[in-house]
């Protein structure tokens, strides 16, 4: 026989990358001691396609699909970031009806967002019926996002100087039309959930994170208010027309999942009162005109002028196959996207394709800490976290 | 903040730090320092530390490739100050064999930037407990995003039904891989002379 003394090893497990709850494809490989985490080590990149090597490749207009495919639950909020630097080093002003058509789809898209997000946080925790009424609101937003883009999912709707298209009357008018019944929505997904006792007790004090530790991580968004911080780029460096809506920022106390579960909740409700006033602002007279620069070096003429002028069916043919030169610099520009501060940094070399494009994905910061997070606490409150966090892989692995 | 207050800012910092910090410029109202690679921890722990700073969020690691360069890389970092409300850009300067300091010390959240940064562009990090690849497939070789690394790659995957296994083969295309030269001929195109244009010269 073996004389030598038992040892006490460690269970070392994979979760993923096909997991339910691994929301998308990441393999966690957990160390565990009993049922207790030692050691989370998160395998990420099975889902990277070099987005940024393409966006080099590129003109200014072409990188903007791949902005949709990032975090493809909310695509428009990712082209936004894309199209502030580009305009940044372009130096030039969208036009008063195109801001606020974007600052409505931006909020549409932090709807279908938060909406996912929780119900498939409170799905990973063993509740079934929340996703199940979330997707059918969701469905609907994808449904305006159709008819403004054409597309459900992969938009491509915001351009640098505006948007593609000016919104229809009729479907300003069903945005409008949705606001109410969905607060409704959110009060019954409210009451299925917040005070539900298993609920509570798979998320209270679950993940908590200081705030000190939160900054030092790189975390945003949600992240860094359910620690407490008022810290939101819409309200602390505005951009288009967000100074002038009138909205509150959720922060949490306990810096938990479940207190990052109620502050996506309560945006979801800021969002749509953003909403309602960006459709106010659209139906005013004020809020008519044209959704992109007039400037024809950045914005193709319209179709009709095109059958009739020379000049501009020549602004189209080099708008694109040339595209747009856009002078040489760098800029960094960020967005409150629905899971934190998304960014794109830029380096122009005044060229039509950019130098470099990196963009900055509020998820990869907050998957990093997996292993900060989730040490000391129970096998099953990885699913949690992981929830919690808000993770899309699409943006992730870029 | 205005862009006269992110000079000043720019100005104090730059003179706290002889040596490490070599310069500053603002520009789209965004602030940038240039350090020095092998100071830039000493850089970060002043920016974090300092009252009239405090960059306490970090926000971004990343490099740009200038392969005609001697030093090739700019290894950027980026922080925010949620009390000064202000951005801040590093710049280092950096080769294929120049280590820098990781800011993992100071900064737990730079382990995956860094190590981001060491699998796309190949910048070594010298301080970081877990330097391994993270984007790329297991096994990769090369540095992705280096301008001198083509867009296809080098090796393509499939699943091979005779093996039973996924194979990895040098890669193949159909098409060649096309790149259009846009730039016309009429502005700032960077060759001289056009083809046939040579014999436009004046006549001897």
């Amino acid at each position: 026989m073996n004389e030598q003394p038992e040892q006490l090893r460690n269970f070392t497990i994979n979760f993923g990358p096909q997991h339910p709850a691994a929301h998308g494809v990441l393999r966690l490989v957990l160390e565990l001691d009993g049922e207790v985490v030692a050691r989370v080590d998160p395998h990420i990149g099975l889902l990277h396609r070099g987005t940024e090597k393409l966006i080099e490749q590129k003109t200014y207009l072409q990188a903007i699909p791949y902005f949709d495919r990032l975090d493809y639950v909310a695509p428009m909020n990712q082209e936004h970031a894309f199209c502030l630097a580009a305009e940044k080093l372009l130096g030039i002003e969208v036009p008063r009806r195109g801001q606020l058509i974007r600052v409505l789809y931006c909020e549409i898209g932090r709807i279908l967002s938060h909406l996912l997000n929780v119900t498939t946080q409170a799905m990973d925790v063993g509740a079934l019926t929340p996703p199940l009424w979330g997707f059918e609101e969701r469905e609907k937003l994808m449904v305006f996002y159709e008819r403004a883009s054409g597309s459900r999912m992969h938009a491509a709707y915001f351009r640098v100087g505006g948007v593609h298209q000016d919104l229809p009357q009729k479907l300003v008018d069903d945005i409008e039309a949705w606001c109410d019944p969905f607060l409704k929505v959110v009060d019954d997904l409210d009451r299925l959930l917040t005070a539900n006792r298993i609920f509570k007790q798979r998320n209270v004090d679950i993940g908590v994170v200081p705030l000190k530790e939160a900054w030092e991580w790189g975390f945003s968004g949600v992240m860094v208010r359910g620690s407490g911080a008022a810290w939101d780029l819409r309200k602390a460096q505005p951009y288009e027309c967000y100074a002038e809506m009138d909205f509150d920022i959720p922060i949490g106390k306990n810096g938990d999942c479940y207190d990052r579960y109620l502050i996506r909740m309560e945006e979801m409700r800021q969002s749509v009162r953003i909403m309602k006033q960006c459709i106010q602002k659209l139906n005013a007279p004020e809020g008519k005109g044209p959704v992109v620069v007039a400037d024809n070096k950045v914005a193709p003429p319209r179709r009709g002028e095109m059958k009739r002028s020379m000049e501009a069916l020549i602004h189209h043919f080099k708008l694109y196959t040339e595209g747009v030169h856009v002078p040489a610099g760098e800029i960094y520009a960020a967005v409150e996207a629905p899971k934190g501060e998304f960014g794109v940094y830029l380096i122009s070399d005044g060229t039509n394709k950019p130098y470099k494009c990196k963009i900055r994905a509020p998820g990869f910061a907050h998957l990093q800490a997996m292993d900060h997070i989730c040490r000391g606490h129970l096998l099953a409150d990885v699913s949690a976290i992981l929830g919690s966090l808000d993770i899309v892989f699409g943006e992730v692995d870029r | 903040m205005d862009d006269a207050k992110l000079d000043a800012l720019g100005q104090t910092i730059v003179s706290a730090l002889p040596g490490a910090a070599t310069g500053h410029s603002v520009a789209f109202n965004q602030l940038t320092v240039d350090v020095e690679a092998s100071k830039i921890v000493e850089v970060v722990k002043y920016l974090r530390d300092d009252p009239n700073c405090r960059f306490v969020n970090f926000t971004d690691i990343t490099a740009a490739d200038y392969p005609s360069r001697e030093k090739r890389f700019d290894v950027i970092y980026h922080f925010l100050s949620p009390t000064l409300n202000a951005r801040i850009r590093l710049k280092a300067q950096a080769d294929e064999t120049t280590q820098v300091p990781s800011l993992i010390e100071l900064f737990p959240g730079a382990d995956w930037f860094e190590r981001e940064a060491y699998d796309l562009y190949g910048v070594f990090f010298v301080g970081h407990p877990d330097m391994r690849r993270i984007l790329t497939d297991y096994g990769f070789e090369g540095h992705p995003l280096r301008k001198d690394f083509p867009t296809t790659g080098f090796v393509e995957v499939r699943y091979d039904d005779q093996e039973k296994r996924v194979v990895y083969e040098p890669v193949r295309l159909n098409q060649e891989f096309r790149k259009f030269d846009f730039l016309s001929p009429w502005e700032g195109a960077d060759y001289p002379v056009l083809p046939g244009d040579e014999k436009a010269g004046p006549k001897v």
